[in-house]
């Protein structure tokens, strides 16, 4: 903690959105994650990146509490999400996932209208309808820089949509809930590169308003969009600072085995 | 031709057979049927009681009867079949593994308990036990017992083929359980919940040793007028007449004329399943 107190200025005024401490989970008696910490910071775009099969998405999915409905799952340590710990079993799921919203691998729209699917969250929590309604969907679907693109067929199909229209409107529905943490679980890596560049500016923007945690195995794409960057490695963090830092001057063999690209 | 062409040749031919012969059997049994019963069947004949010890007449006692506790049936077995299997699919969870195997497995055993079985559990529980008489009430429950691990099984599967994307996308934008269930799921297995309970039903229409044993009646002069009466049914007067008649050559025309209203009933329950099935495949298709 304290050495990267000494890293500049810029980390002093950062806010600690999520403290992960000590945080272990295991799928039935396999562990999966091994004791990890990472602050993650306010109003910032932090990346998890790993190989395949090191933990990254169980370690993402661990902030809203998706690993809920994975049988056998267990978990140790703590989240502390504003300063509570969201794994006390006295947190309400509910609310929690209202909080922090999360963006999933391949775009999961619902087969109903693009609108509806806008909707769908401020419906089901209530927050508006009529007119109200409307303009929190399309405020939610400019701010996922969709809105221009469908204006004129929100009554349409979602599954109509091309890939990467269909991933920024599962990034519309989550931020139709107003979170405040946006968690991405390689939210590109059912996209073709242009549809990929267009979420990784968005991810970029998002950080005006949100935390946003990404997950990618694609380290260009960590290097391009994040502000810190962890690299993760069976179950473990074996690198957690200033993205820049971790591209340019790696303290771990590990990561800079990884950059380099001679395992991954 | 090769030795190789030879054998998938054989191969083929005796694959082609096999799937001809269960088509050749349904279209023997129902032109078996309809030639002998189409003769028999009329509006009077659909809409008349059976007269001088069912050897004129015509079976509408038994229609009614068979309708009446399709009804109760579905309205005793439909929702409890759902709500069951929305509870094993959507509801348990991970620290129940061992009880969603034993209910797994007591569900699968009553699928393939005997209707016999199932007749005498209704004679001993709602006809004795419970005091409901011989009636359409206990013939209803005990068909919805029947009926209920056929219900579940199916509506399990089509609730699992409702794609899991759907449940995390609604849960991770904080929906309920329950809200989840409601909106993100139900909506896409209802069709398929629906259309495998009007199928298991039809199934259950036809059967006799279940309301043998706890309401069908040989003959009644009048029509059942609370779920308390007894009642004629199809599948049971069937039975009647082919073993109790007075008369066979007489009787005859009168059986295979019943046995083609029985048929024309399930066959058109299970037509009604694949149109509705149609239908909202048409409309989720349209979403696509």
């Amino acid at each position: 903690m304290s050495s990267r107190l000494k890293e500049g200025k810029e980390n002093l005024v950062e806010r600690t959105k999520i403290q992960v401490k000590d945080l272990s989970v295991w799928f039935g008696s396999t562990q999966v994650l091994r004791g990890v910490n990472l602050d993650i910071k306010e109003n910032r775009v932090t990346a998890i990146m790993g190989p395949s099969g090191c933990g990254k998405s169980t370690l993402i999915r661990t902030l809203n509490r998706m690993n809920d409905i994975i049988a056998n799952c267990r978990t140790d340590g703590a989240v502390l999400l504003n300063g509570r710990n969201i794994l006390d079993s006295t947190i309400d799921v509910v609310e929690l996932r209202r909080k922090v919203g999360m963006v999933f691998q391949k775009p999961n729209p619902f087969p109903k209208s693009i609108y509806d699917n806008v909707a769908f969250g401020p419906k089901i929590h209530g927050m508006a309808r009529g007119r109200e309604l409307d303009e929190l969907v399309e405020r939610s679907l400019r701010d996922a820089a969709l809105w221009d693109e469908v204006k004129d067929r929100l009554k349409m199909s979602a599954l109509s949509l091309s890939g990467g229209q269909q991933q920024r409107l599962c990034i519309a529905r989550a931020l139709a809930v107003e979170p405040e943490v946006i968690l991405m679980d390689e939210p590109c890596s059912a996209l073709d590169p242009a549809a990929t560049a267009k979420i990784e500016s968005l991810m970029v923007s998002l950080k005006k308003n949100y935390t946003v945690v990404v997950v990618t195995h694609n380290m260009q794409q960590a290097a391009r969009v994040s502000d810190f960057t962890a690299f993760l490695y069976l179950g473990e963090v074996i690198e957690y600072n200033d993205t820049k830092v971790v591209f340019n001057n790696p303290s771990n063999r590990l990561t800079e085995d990884f950059i380099t690209g001679r395992f991954g | 031709m090769t030795n190789r062409e030879l054998k998938a040749k054989i191969a083929f031919t005796a694959i082609r057979a096999s799937a001809l012969i269960v088509v050749a059997v349904a279209c023997l049994l129902i032109l078996h049927i309809v030639v002998n019963g189409y003769k028999i069947v009329s509006w009077s004949f659909i809409l008349d009681s059976p007269r001088r010890g069912m050897t004129a007449g015509g079976i509408f006692p038994a229609i009614y009867g068979t309708v009446c506790l399709i009804v109760l049936t579905l309205a005793f077995a439909l929702p409890i079949g759902l709500a069951s299997a929305i509870y094993f699919s959507e509801y348990f969870g991970s620290k129940w593994s061992s009880l969603v195997i034993i209910t797994r497995a007591a569900s699968n055993i009553l699928a393939g308990v005997p209707s016999i079985v199932y007749g005498l559990l209704g004679l001993g529980l709602f006809v004795l036990l419970t005091g409901f008489g011989f009636s359409l009430l206990s013939s209803s429950l005990t068909l919805s017992f029947l009926t209920l691990p056929v219900i579940i099984a199916a509506s399990e599967e089509a609730l699992h083929s409702v794609p899991l994307a759907y449940r995390e996308a609604a849960l991770a934008l904080g929906a309920t359980r329950w809200q989840t269930v409601r909106h993100a799921v139900l909506p896409y297995a209802i069709p398929g919940m629906i259309t495998a309970s009007i199928l298991a039903l039809s199934r259950a229409a036809g059967e006799t040793a279940p309301i043998l044993l706890t309401g069908a009646a040989y003959f009644l002069p009048r029509l059942p007028t609370s779920i308390f009466d007894q009642f004629m049914a199809l599948p049971f007067h069937i039975f009647t007449l082919s073993t109790q008649s007075v008369n066979p050559a007489i009787t005859r025309p009168i059986q295979y004329g019943t046995v083609l209203v029985l048929i024309s009933l399930v066959l058109g329950m299970n037509l009604v399943a694949i149109m509705i099935r149609a239908y909202y495949r048409k409309r989720v298709r349209a979403l696509l």
